[in-house]
């Protein structure tokens, strides 16, 4: 494996850029040894990987290598064969359901097809990870929150909207609203500009980086959109073989004459 | 040959994955925190909106019944006992199986789609990142209300059924109303009502964990979703007729009948 990141590139030359100027911050997820596999498709092989407080970590690698199932497993959805995975510094698979619960309401998670409850307005899909993690608020406080994060993702407008009523991009700006409403410190993204248009992909980009500047928080970003990717990340790390094959900034990465990582900038 | 096995195979999983569902449900639904509201919800939905369907084929079953029994008792001469044949056949079983039937056809379906959905669309995992449990939430509080409503909706569905049939009678005579439900009510026994009763808790619980397991579980995306509707209501209807079955020896054993 290329162990490239932060401090090293691929080339393994040492390239002067602002990155590696950046001090090393402190991790809040770090993820070791991880293995996961479904009946005999071996989808994680020994997965590593750290993210560091305020970081972007975009995983980059093909359709179906396991991108989605690494961060299943960070969130607790899927339970890895093997290796640890240490979010805050506690290790999710030694959590009991009610301590998992409570890190659940520090890491935020962006679904892929959004998963906007179809029965329920853009308000009430608001309200609904605060009202389930016992948040004690008054209802003058999770309205103003509410329209808080709807104008963070500039869509205040929809808040008595239901989810049908939505085009895909206002979709994935509510979900991410969604994510918000509880100030996530880290949140993960599941394939955010999949589906969209060129032009709503890059919308939904700008507004990753401004959340992050915003709010502070960590992410891990799975994508295969170039744009997306380059937008976005102060990391990249290539998942290839159920691996972390190479890590590096988006530049280091560009600039690699492997042939595994080259496809990816064609 | 092999064919048979394979099917056989997947019988006995299915019947094993439902009855560790089953167990899931109970295990789940006596541990706090209890889903009140939504629970009064889905007791909403499922009671209140079956009610049209429920009444308006309670009372054609009722008025059909009664003009096609009149025609045999009059050959017998005894036409005074159609009241009284009717309501017993009603209460007893036609009212029961038919009601738990519609309410299969309506219930089962909605929940095998609504629950198959959710689960292709990811609402079930983002339900569980935002601190809930999917399982006590969806399932638990759908199959309690599946249970508790549908022998209400037996209750209202015969007593409708009953009116259906007191019109049925007035077609070709003249009957009171009074006079029409004193022959019904004097007629009946505590083992024509009691037993009636029961078995409709276990089909209103047979019709909730059926609906929901089969959305719950659903897989291979919109196909599936259509699959789970529609299994969700042939398996309920089949096992409504095996409850029913068993719930008839048991009564005949217990001496009942």
């Amino acid at each position: 494996m290329h162990h490239l990141d932060p401090y090293q590139d691929v080339t393994g030359e040492t390239k002067p850029s602002p990155q590696k100027l950046t001090p090393p911050q402190e991790p809040v997820i770090v993820i070791e040894h991880l293995s996961k596999a479904f009946g005999t498709n071996r989808v994680l092989n020994d997965f590593n990987l750290t993210v560091e407080k305020e970081q972007n970590v975009v995983i980059l690698g093909k359709s179906g290598v396991g991108k989605s199932v690494l961060i299943k497993c960070i969130i607790g959805l899927l339970r890895p064969d093997s290796g640890r995975i240490l979010v805050f510094g506690r290790n999710i698979l030694e959590l009991d359901h009610d301590e998992l619960d409570r890190l659940r309401a520090r890491v935020g998670f962006l679904f892929q097809s959004n998963a906007l409850y179809d029965s329920m307005t853009v308000r009430a899909n608001l309200e609904f990870p605060l009202r389930r993690h016992w948040i004690a608020m008054q209802q003058k406080e999770v309205d103003d929150l509410v329209m808080e994060v709807l104008g963070n993702v500039g869509l205040a407008h929809t808040v008595d909207m239901m989810p049908e009523e939505l085009s895909g991009g206002m979709r994935k700006r509510i979900a991410l609203a969604r994510t918000l409403i509880l100030k996530p410190e880290i949140i993960l993204y599941d394939e955010p500009t999949t589906g969209l248009d060129p032009v709503t992909g890059r919308e939904i980009s700008a507004l990753i980086v401004d959340i992050q500047k915003k709010y502070h928080t960590a992410s891990i970003i799975i994508s295969h959109d170039m744009h997306c990717v380059r937008r976005t990340s102060d990391k990249v790390a290539v998942l290839i073989d159920g691996k972390c094959h190479a890590q590096g900034t988006f530049g280091d990465l560009q600039d690699t004459a492997d042939p595994q990582i080259k496809q990816f900038f064609e | 040959m092999n064919k048979r096995i394979t099917r056989f195979k997947h019988f006995l999983s299915e019947t094993g994955n439902i009855a560790s569902y089953t167990g899931r449900y109970f295990g789940q639904g006596v541990k706090p925190r209890f889903e009140w509201r939504e629970l009064l919800r889905q007791c909403y939905t499922i009671g209140y909106n079956s009610f049209p369907l429920v009444a308006l084929t309670g009372f054609i079953m009722g008025l059909v019944l009664t003009m096609q029994l009149r025609p045999s008792l009059v050959d017998y001469g005894v036409e005074s006992q159609l009241p009284v044949m009717v309501g017993i056949a009603i209460v007893r079983e036609i009212g029961p199986v038919i009601t738990a039937l519609i309410f299969a056809g309506k219930i089962a379906s909605s929940m095998g789609a609504e629950l198959g959905s959710m689960k292709v669309t990811e609402q079930i995992d983002a339900m569980e990142v935002s601190g809930t449990n999917p399982f006590k939430y969806l399932v638990v509080t759908r199959v309690t209300a599946s249970t508790l409503m549908l022998p209400i909706l037996v209750i209202l569905g015969d007593a409708i059924s009953l009116y259906g049939a007191y019109i049925g009678v007035n077609i070709r005579s003249t009957t009171s109303f009074s006079l029409f439900f004193r022959q019904v009510i004097d007629n009946f026994s505590f083992g024509d009502i009691l037993p009636a009763f029961i078995k409709t808790y276990f089909f209103g619980f047979a019709v909730g964990v059926v609906g929901s397991y089969k959305g719950y579980t659903s897989s291979k995306g919109t196909e599936g979703v259509g699959r789970a509707a529609n299994s969700a209501v042939v398996l309920s209807s089949i096992l409504i007729f095996i409850i029913d079955l068993l719930a008839v020896q048991i009564t005949d054993a217990l001496g009942l009948n």
